[in-house]
């Protein structure tokens, strides 16, 4: 095992499968001579030159309308969003064009992309820069949607997205790119679709991903304090959802409470919260709660930006109401 | 004033009268007799011709005396910035009418005509209740597709908007799996799940079939850029409408394949109404092939109700293409005689100018005339080829109202590549 910040490992991931795949090419906003507007492509352009590492206008609508074009020409296209704010200007090419053309010809077109950048809020960027765009997107058949957590995951499940034959959209968090955490030396994927037990623990079960799942370690710590013994699960894919995991960790901690960054209504909470109470009713002693940002757009100010975010302390003390 | 010495001057720096004669019909599309031109030297420019002049005289680096420039506008007025090499397109001028064989007229009719009953047949089984939804017809437009297919090659890709059954069926698609896929069964070419609006055919290189209108665009703007970088030989005809052709993505698109020189043909298909709205309510400038002037990509007009005139635009453009010199527009000019959908009374036009187009512009019925005229044809074996094409549409489509609805157990197939957990 050696360290690497996520931000590296993303950008290794991204290296490895261009060496081994020539039409693997990775398109985008600064993604070139600028090597990335977070440094997430740093390097590549000078191993894998302009043909393969092209800097867009900025044009998110053409350019990724050309990446799925590209994407049933033959090629691999990585798509970086610079942020996934971005990405609504391009909406009708990921939902419309990417996720339905393989139903609408009866399995004859596939589109296999992949759509990556920075998701969620970061610091003070306010409520255009913020978005978290995860629920959206889960919605959507056709997609799948990958919102890794730390190095290991985020370099392995990308890897994964790259040679899956589906568009993946692959949700990176800005906060995280500096982030260090250990690394497999060897040759590695992760299969998409399966969670992580980050923590296992007897009493309460908490889901979370992407930087969430910091947040819940946080919280599972502070309630060891109180001799509540919390299973964290890292999430990794949020469609489609391993509730398989989930269901079977609820069964033995016989509570849940979901972490996410995104807004409440609709999210991946509730997705959650319907699967167990489904599936796991009985298995239930206490309502399953979840946690989620604020239902305001983010606001500037740091101290209210604060607020809105679910951080440890917010997801302990929720914790600890279940008992 | 200026003086007749300063006019003569001014004819004689631009190479005499006929060759401003020759280059002011070039700018304007308004054929000039040499005469006239001459006549200047003596009557003087007249004002509409001026600004034409000014640009011509600064592109020849020629002096432009004082007085001629008209008041409260400078020379500034009259640069050139675009970067098009228009003379450099004109080296691509050599395609000739007399070098189409009779054979290729020949299959002009008969895919035209093939196209007509085949969407005419569509239309019937539309209001038998036999199909459903949206469905928009090709009837008018056949020229288009049919002259555009016969100049590009197998290897080509072609994409398209919603309008596509035409674009499909000149691509070799299956007539049978296209009138399945019309009356939702499960032979049809998406197994049911596509529609009118949504058919692929990838073994004939035809990429949808796009129902949003102008997303089409910078898709096969990609088909363009995954030739390029596979180094394959082939080119993207991409295909839009002159509604799409005011969608910011289009002009993405131009921007996008001008500054990497893709291997894209636009064919705007200008049937001069956007639904129920007419070009002229709808475009600022109505002049689609200039559109991409800004862009440095050539474009011109064509007579889009003419098969030849637009096989000779086509192979034009395809050897532009194809040499390197990236995009290129045409924009065709031509006319549905059918609603916009099967839903629509069409009161945004007369019942006239349909008439009137129809009767004088068909593009089959130019065909017909050409083919008798020319002792191709005549008009028995015109006629019984009809018979021969209707026919065999009438038992395909038979032949699909009696085959099986779409299976259920497809509901959940090809929704991913893999098994799909529902």
């Amino acid at each position: 095992m050696s360290k690497f910040p996520v931000r590296s490992a993303i950008r290794d991931a991204m290296a490895e499968e261009m060496r081994s795949n020539p039409n693997v090419f990775l398109i985008g906003e600064e993604v070139g001579e600028y090597e990335g507007a977070y440094k997430v492509s740093q390097g590549l352009i000078s191993e894998f030159g302009n043909q393969r590492i092209v800097d867009t206008p900025i044009t998110e609508a053409g350019f990724t309308g050309l990446a799925v074009g590209a994407s049933m020409g033959g090629l691999r296209p990585i798509v970086e969003f610079m942020t996934w704010n971005f990405a609504f200007q391009a909406i009708d090419q990921i939902i419309n064009s990417a996720a339905k053309t393989y139903y609408m010809s009866g399995g004859l077109v596939n589109i296999p992309i992949v759509f990556r950048g920075p998701n969620g809020s970061a610091l003070q960027v306010a409520a255009q820069h913020s978005h978290d765009l995860s629920a959206l997107f889960t919605n959507i058949p056709g997609l799948k949607v990958v919102a890794p957590y730390d190095s290991a995951d985020a370099k392995g499940l990308l890897k994964s997205a790259i040679r899956d034959p589906n568009p993946v959209i692959f949700l990176e968090n800005e906060l995280l790119y500096n982030e260090v955490f250990e690394v497999p030396e060897i040759d590695y994927s992760i299969p998409i679709g399966s969670a992580n037990i980050k923590k296992s623990g007897s009493d309460i079960t908490i889901t979370s991903f992407s930087r969430g799942v910091h947040a819940a370690l946080k919280a599972a710590e502070l309630l060891e304090k109180e001799n509540i013994s919390a299973e964290v699960i890292d999430l990794r894919t949020l469609r489609p959802l391993d509730t398989n995991t989930i269901i079977k960790s609820v069964k033995k901690t016989n509570r849940l409470v979901s972490v996410e960054e995104g807004w409440m209504s609709s999210g991946i909470g509730a997705e959650i919260i319907s699967e167990v109470t489904s599936k796991a009713f009985d298995y239930l002693d206490a309502p399953p709660e979840r946690i989620a940002a604020l239902n305001v757009p983010l606001p500037y100010a740091s101290n209210l930006e604060k607020l809105c975010i679910p951080d440890q302390d917010n997801i302990f003390k929720l914790c600890r109401r279940l008992f | 004033m200026l003086k007749d010495k300063d006019y003569s001057n001014i004819i004689d720096e631009l190479g005499g009268g006929r060759l401003l004669a020759k280059n002011l019909s070039k700018f304007t599309n308004i054929v000039l007799n040499e005469k006239t031109v001459y006549s200047w030297k003596q009557q003087g420019i007249p004002d509409r011709w001026k600004p034409s002049i000014i640009k011509l005289l600064l592109k020849a680096g020629g002096t432009i005396p004082q007085g001629f420039i008209p008041p409260g506008m400078s020379v500034n007025n009259f640069q050139d910035n675009s970067s098009l090499n228009t003379e450099l397109l004109e080296k691509y001028d050599n395609f000739n009418e007399n070098d189409i064989s009779n054979k290729t007229l020949e299959s002009f009719y008969e895919k035209m005509l093939y196209l007509r009953r085949f969407e005419e047949r569509v239309g019937q089984l539309y209001g038998l209740g036999l199909i459903g939804g949206f469905c928009h017809l090709y009837i008018g437009q056949e020229a288009v597709s049919v002259g555009m297919e016969a100049a590009i090659n197998k290897d080509d890709n072609v994409i398209t908007g919603y309008r596509c059954h035409a674009h499909l069926l000149s691509r070799g698609a299956s007539p049978y799996k296209l009138l399945c896929e019309l009356m939702g069964k499960g032979d049809g070419i998406s197994k049911g799940k596509g529609g009118s609006m949504h058919m692929f055919d990838p073994k004939n290189n035809f990429w949808g079939g796009h129902g949003i209108v102008g997303a089409q665009v910078p898709i096969g703007t990609g088909l363009a850029f995954a030739s390029k970088y596979l180094n394959k030989p082939s080119l993207s005809l991409t295909y839009f409408g002159d509604g799409a052709a005011n969608q910011g993505q289009v002009y993405e698109s131009y921007n996008m394949a001008s500054l990497w020189k893709l291997p894209i043909i636009f064919c705007i298909e200008n049937n001069q109404y956007g639904m129920g709205t007419s070009i002229k309510r709808a475009s600022a400038g109505t002049d689609l092939s200039k559109h991409g002037e800004s862009f440095g990509i050539p474009g011109f007009a064509v007579n889009g109700m003419n098969p030849i005139s637009v096989y000779l635009a086509a192979q034009k453009a395809v050897k532009w293409v194809r040499e390197g010199n990236g995009p290129i527009i045409l924009e065709m000019k031509t006319y549905r005689y059918r609603g916009h959908s099967m839903s629509d009374p069409a009161k945004y036009r007369t019942r006239e100018e349909v008439q009137k187009m129809r009767e004088e512009q068909d593009p089959i019925e130019f065909m017909k005339k050409k083919l008798v005229d020319k002792k191709i044809y005549s008009s028995k074996k015109l006629q019984s080829i009809d018979d021969k094409i209707r026919s065999e549409i009438s038992n395909l489509a038979e032949k699909a109202i009696n085959s099986n609805p779409s299976n259920e157990d497809d509901l959940y197939t090809d929704v991913l590549c893999e098994d799909y957990d529902e």
